[in-house]
């Protein structure tokens, strides 16, 4: 099997879709949830869409599949809250271990599948590594700027944890997304060296800011360069935005990544942005119509979709995405 | 977009980051490294951070990005403080103050805990101020491959086991030997490399000193061409040490020292932008004394040098001599000048020179005078201007026009059919509103805009609504400025919105003053009136507003845009609001601040009773004035002494805070204001939780009402109530209060009027200004008597002026209307208590505001865990509670309380 890397040198590669999107439409019951194994746990589980794994892995597997289907090289596992501090509101610090190994056992199996029907096609799996809740740069508490609710140290130790779980499940990839706090970011990155550095092994990363709002800053303030400076220290396999805005309001800040990045550049918008009811109702094709600007403008060598992207728009993005050639690197 | 491969692969650049990125490109050959937030070097520093004053130690770091520096050093090694947490504390408020965290970092300690423990909290690309070969090969690794894990740059020291880099050898041999190192074994990046090659003193007098500063330089050389991507830093000050005291020509040295080593490849220093002379200015002689000594080039430099330095000792960079060559210039010129420096000596001679010249005296006004207004207008927006000499240009505007005017008469009368006064821009009326009393800031903005041509039709203080609606009408003005500084001002400002909307204006309405915001006028005022409405705050921006808001051009699309921006900016505010979560008046009580009453001190007042001062003297209170809120009223912008310094408005601050000592003795001398107070104290017990009962031998005499912070505290903060710092009545321990009025305001508005018939604004402003600091510094004077004496519950206290300014000692006195009590209904309270209408004639306006202007009341509370907090935003409940309490309407309640209630 070829190497991501030079794989990317070819194409662009293509990363999945909305994993929440996906589960909203089989309407989980509480019920549905808890399975047979946690129908007497003391705290509820609904919208714990990383337990999913543990106690409907088939409706895992069945939208792993359906993305692979639809074109995506590269599938997320499902564990954005995968961490000790995220599960902390469900009780579950104990099953973390597990949530994630089993989350990326279950994306290995069907991207194996995949790729042995088209070998030339090899799938991936990125271990979804997310923000957790909490921020190590600001504090919750407006009469107390100077207090901070998780500390560096919080935060390495769990994202090791989780880390460790990842790459023992089968992931390829590690995929620190959503950052809207750097400082976070750089905890998991600390993390996954000291991985690195006590298994002796390479392993891709990936990092994905996100830019809150019209400001054109991360939640933590930073700017779309000061954040990729913040970063560069880690040999990264690709460096991007997702979430928070949709393809079109996301433009300036990749092209100031492709311009400044001695890295890949990915990209994962949302479909569009929220309208009055917090849905998503870009259609594939007004999403592939924006993604046609990155193309274009030869701006990024990964991209997908994020909160309320469909198969359907990840099929468009990557028919759209096949008649271009990815973005150029310089070497580093 | 064209990426270029072959620039970005042989030229690796040292990239930091903030909030914002900064890339140490070849084209900038010079970072400035503040160095004001280190405990080492700044001994007030160190104090802030001792004595925990946050705030203000913040102030520093800000000041120091404000003044150009593009990375800030912090330093916490000092032997009494715990390093770690105040590096992690400071950093932590740091990262919340967006000014300051959008440069870089640099997190200095010998400590490699602190330097961790910094590391572990800022989000940006930091550098590490420094590791070294000092201890020895194996730490210096472990050292270099955690800093590289943490994503920072770092600074090398040239120091290695057998000692300190003194020599070039030296400093090549250490460079390279830890360069090789970092990037061989560390695999560290070389541009992420910075090396200190260690800046020693020369001209000591010592043999082994001289090659002190070309070595340093020649090793930057070395550095920089055989060690690629990395750069060289240094502290320049210790290359000027051995000449302390003489300014001019350490300032001298370091720009000549800068200018070699940044030409060999220093690339970032620390440096005091104060302390540096521009290399061009510097004079021949001393340059060639200095750039002997630094580049060695004599045998005899240094004592040539210190024997050349006794001659320009003390000169400094400026010097104030009377030159008045530009009287010899064109007529024109000597007008621009005369307004631009705000010189009036010479302005009648050379108007009545311009008059002979025209054809008609108006001519001058239009031509002559307006010319150089327009340069000082220019001049203003572009920020090399300052307001107080906007105001002294006002000065000498209006004494040429009242020149003028007579011969204007006279040509009408010759004339008539010839339209008199020339037209202006537009016509403003100004006014502070009903209840308020304040107008330093309104009278600024007046003069400003009169300046720059637009008729001002002020209405003075305390104007009720009806008048400002008549007047309006009468003068058919263009647009209405109000004023206010206390809260109540902002309703006054809100009924105005509908009376202007009720009667069909149109013009646009100005809201300013110190308690007035951009929030309040979009949420409350701008829905009002259909008109626009603007929030200007500062005079420069004035200027701008009411030209777009009146200019034919501009006009419409700006009265548009605003619109939107206020409905735009008001929704947006609204939803915020709705985020915070608050406590039942009920739970925040039962979160209250708890002192420990079994072991906190209760000190029993010398003397208790009311005690009156009939006419103080304010000679004695000259030291305890707090100046920075002074230069603030002028909109110059900070700290007392360092605004004299600064790198922007430093000279401006200069001379006018020598104008104001000059006006300042002369008030003194000449008594042209009286200075009274009136205070008493007496036995108090809180009872059912946020009420103070006053008693007088134990007959009650008043009630203090206070108000509890109900925004929902993270756990362990309490909810606080100035009714905490009293002892509990059912615990049965006696406790006791204060209350106070002080006032140096009488004499001020005849003052004032004086001045403002002799058209000298300037003046005006300037006495109601130093009436305000009086006021003021009695009350912080008083309030010192009071802990020393009249209660005496620090008689051993011994603080110097600065301290008292920044309130390092025992208890508190806050002041109705002000964040721990913003009830202004309260100071009704301490009058009748007090009596003090009746004894010193301070009196209250419909919006309780203090008449004469000058005047501060508050309360004391002397417990030692008394303190300083804003009350923040209450709710309902608390409201209808508190009337209740005070048993007045609740609409009374409301309408007192309306900027603190919280929005649902």
């Amino acid at each position: 099997m070829k190497n991501i890397q030079d794989i990317l040198k070819e194409r662009i590669l293509i990363l999945d879709g909305a994993m929440g999107t996906m589960i909203q439409q089989y309407k989980f019951t509480e019920e549905d949830y808890r399975g047979e194994r946690f129908k007497d746990w003391k705290q509820p589980l609904q919208g714990n869409n990383d337990l999913l794994s543990l106690t409907q892995p088939e409706a895992i597997k069945t939208i792993h599949g359906k993305y692979f289907e639809a074109g995506a090289d590269i599938a997320e596992t499902n564990t954005f809250s995968g961490t000790t501090i995220a599960m902390e509101d469900y009780g579950m610090e104990d099953l973390v271990y597990e949530l994630n190994y089993e989350s990326a056992k279950i994306a290995k199996e069907v991207a194996d599948e995949y790729t042995a029907k088209n070998p030339d096609k090899p799938r991936f799996v990125a271990g979804s590594i997310g923000p957790t809740n909490r921020t190590a740069s600001m504090s919750p508490d407006v009469n107390d700027p100077g207090f901070r609710a998780v500390t560096f140290d919080d935060l390495r130790i769990a994202y090791k944890q989780q880390t460790e779980a990842l790459l023992d499940g089968g992931a390829d990839i590690l995929l620190v997304e959503t950052v809207f706090d750097t400082l976070n970011a750089k905890a998991a990155l600390f993390a996954i060296e000291e991985v690195k550095d006590e298994r002796g092994i390479d392993v891709p990363i990936m990092v994905s800011g996100t830019i809150t709002d019209a400001s054109g800053r991360t939640l933590s303030g930073q700017t779309a360069e000061a954040f990729l400076v913040s970063i560069s220290h880690i040999p990264m396999l690709s460096v991007g935005f997702n979430c928070a805005l949709g393809a079109n309001q996301l433009t300036p800040h990749l092209e100031v990544l492709a311009q400044k990045a001695e890295f890949n550049v990915s990209a994962h918008p949302n479909a569009g942005l929220p309208n009055a009811f917090g849905e998503y109702d870009e259609t594939p094709e007004q999403m592939a119509d924006q993604i046609k600007e990155f193309l274009d403008k030869s701006l990024i060598n990964i991209v997908g979709g994020c909160c309320g992207t469909t198969p359907a728009h990840i099929k468009a993005i990557a028919d759209l995405a096949a008649e271009y050639k990815p973005r150029i690197l310089f070497d580093s | 977009m064209s990426n270029n491969p072959s620039t970005i692969q042989d030229k690796r650049f040292l990239k930091l980051s903030g909030l914002e990125p900064m890339i140490v490109n070849e084209n900038m050959n010079f970072i400035n490294v503040g160095e004001r937030t280190n405990v080492a070097g700044s001994r007030k520093f160190l104090r802030l951070i001792k004595e925990e004053k946050f705030d203000e130690a913040l102030d520093i770091a800000r000041h120091q990005v404000e003044g150009g520096a593009q990375v800030i050093d912090i330093n916490m090694d000092d032997g009494l403080l715990d390093g770690k947490e105040a590096m992690v504390r400071y950093l932590n408020l740091i990262m919340a103050e967006p000014d300051i965290a959008r440069v870089p970092i640099m997190i200095d300690s010998s400590k490699w805990e602190i330097i961790e423990a910094g590391l572990q909290v800022v989000q940006g690309k930091c550098v590490v101020n420094s590791i070294s070969l000092k201890e020895g090969k194996e730490k210096f690794i472990n050292e270099a491959k955690l800093i590289k894990r943490y994503g920072a740059a770092v600074i090398v020291m040239a120091f290695d086991d057998v000692g300190q880099a003194d020599n070039y050898e030296r400093r090549i041999e250490i460079a390279e030997r830890s360069y090789r190192i970092l990037v061989d074994e560390v695999n560290f990046a070389p541009e992420d490399i910075i090396f200190d090659l260690n800046i020693f003193p020369v001209a000591t007098g010592m043999d082994e000193h001289k090659l002190n500063a070309i070595d340093f330089i020649e090793a930057t050389r070395w550095v920089r061409q055989n060690l690629p991507h990395c750069s060289v830093s240094g502290g320049v000050s210790n290359v000027s040490f051995s000449f302390r005291g003489n300014n001019p020509v350490r300032e001298a040295m370091h720009s000549v020292f800068l200018f070699h080593a940044i030409k060999a490849g220093m690339n970032m220093g620390i440096v005091n932008p104060a302390m540096l002379e521009v290399y061009d200015d510097i004079p021949k002689d001393l340059l060639e004394h200095v750039e002997d000594v630094i580049l060695n080039r004599r045998d005899d430099a240094t004592e040539r040098l210190l024997d050349f330095a006794e001659t320009v000792k003390g000169t400094g960079k400026k010097e104030a001599g009377l030159d008045l060559s530009w009287r010899e210039e064109a007529l024109q010129d000597r007008i621009t000048r005369a307004l631009v420096k705000g010189i009036d000596q010479y302005i009648v001679e050379d108007v009545e020179e311009a008059r002979q010249a025209s054809d008609k005296p108006i001519e001058v006004i239009e031509g002559h005078l307006m010319t150089g207004m327009n340069v000082v207008g220019d001049l203003f927006g572009e920020g090399k201007m300052f307001l107080p000499q906007v105001v002294k240009s006002a000065r000498v505007m209006k004494k040429a026009v009242a020149y003028l005017l007579p011969y204007i008469e006279e040509e009408k009368l010759k004339n008539p059919k010839v339209e008199g006064a020339s037209d202006n821009a537009g016509k403003i009326l100004m006014a502070t509103v009903k209840g308020d009393v304040h107008d330093i800031g309104k009278n600024i903005v007046s003069v400003v805009l009169a300046c720059n041509n637009y008729e001002i039709v002020d209405l003075g203080v305390m104007v009720p609504p009806e008048k400002i609606i008549q007047a309006a009408i009468d003068e058919n003005v263009d647009a209405i400025g109000l004023s206010g500084l206390i809260t109540p001002s902002l309703d006054e400002m809100v009924y105005l919105a509908k009376e202007m909307q009720r009667k069909d204006f149109t013009m646009p309405l100005l809201i300013g003053g110190a308690t007035t915001s951009k929030a309040h006028t979009a949420v409350k005022i701008d829905p009002q009136y259909e008109g626009s409405v603007v929030h200007v705050n500062d005079a420069s921006r004035a200027v701008t507003v009411v030209g777009d808001l009146l200019k034919p051009d501009t006009k419409e699309g700006y009265i548009k845009s605003i619109k939107e921006d206020y409905d735009v900016f008001r929704e947006k505010f609204l939803k915020r609001t709705k985020k915070k979560e608050y406590l039942s008046i009920e739970a925040a009580r039962a979160n209250h601040y708890q002192i420990d009453w079994e072991t906190s001190e209760i000190v029993k007042p010398n003397q208790l009773g009311i005690q009156v001062i009939e006419n103080q003297n304010l000679n004695e209170l000259v030291d305890y004035i707090d100046w920075s809120p002074f230069f603030r009223s002028w909109d110059l912008h900070g700290k007392y002494p360092d605004i004299l310094e600064d790198k922007v408005v430093g000279e401006q601050a200069k001379e006018l805070f020598t104008d104001a000592k000059e006006m300042l003795d002369q008030l003194l001398t000449e008594k042209w204001l009286t200075g009274k107070a009136i205070f008493g104290l007496f036995e108090a017990n809180t009872i059912d939780t946020d009420d103070i009962e006053v008693s007088i031998n134990g007959e009650h005499k008043a009630t203090f009402r206070t108000l509890r912070q109900q925004l929902k505290k993270y756990k362990g903060k309490p909810n606080f109530a100035l009714a905490d710092f009293v002892a509990p009545k059912e615990i049965g321990k006696q406790d006791y209060v204060g209350c106070f009025c002080v006032t140096t305001g009488f004499g001020t508005a005849e003052k004032a009027k004086e001045f403002e018939e002799k058209l000298d604004d300037y003046n005006a402003i300037m006495v109601k200004a130093l009436a305000d600091r009086l006021a003021e510094a009695y009350a912080e004077y008083l309030h010192k008597e009071v802990r020393m004496k009249h209660w005496g519950y620090a008689a051993n206290e011994g603080l110097t002026n600065e301290e008292l300014i920044k309130e390092t000692y025992k208890g508190i006195r806050p002041a109705p209307g002000y964040p721990a009590c913003p009830d202004h209904l309260e100071k009704l309270t301490i009058w009748e208590l007090l009596k003090v209408k009746e004894t010193i004639g301070v009196e209250l306006t419909e919006s309780i505001a203090m008449w004469p202007a000058a005047s501060v009341s508050g309360y004391y509370f002397g417990n030692e865990e008394a303190r300083y907090f804003g009350l923040g935003k209450i709710k309902e409940d608390q409201v209808k509670d508190f009337a209740d309490r005070k048993a007045i309407d609740l609409e009374l309640a409301e309408k007192w309380l309306s900027p603190n209630i919280a929005d649902d």
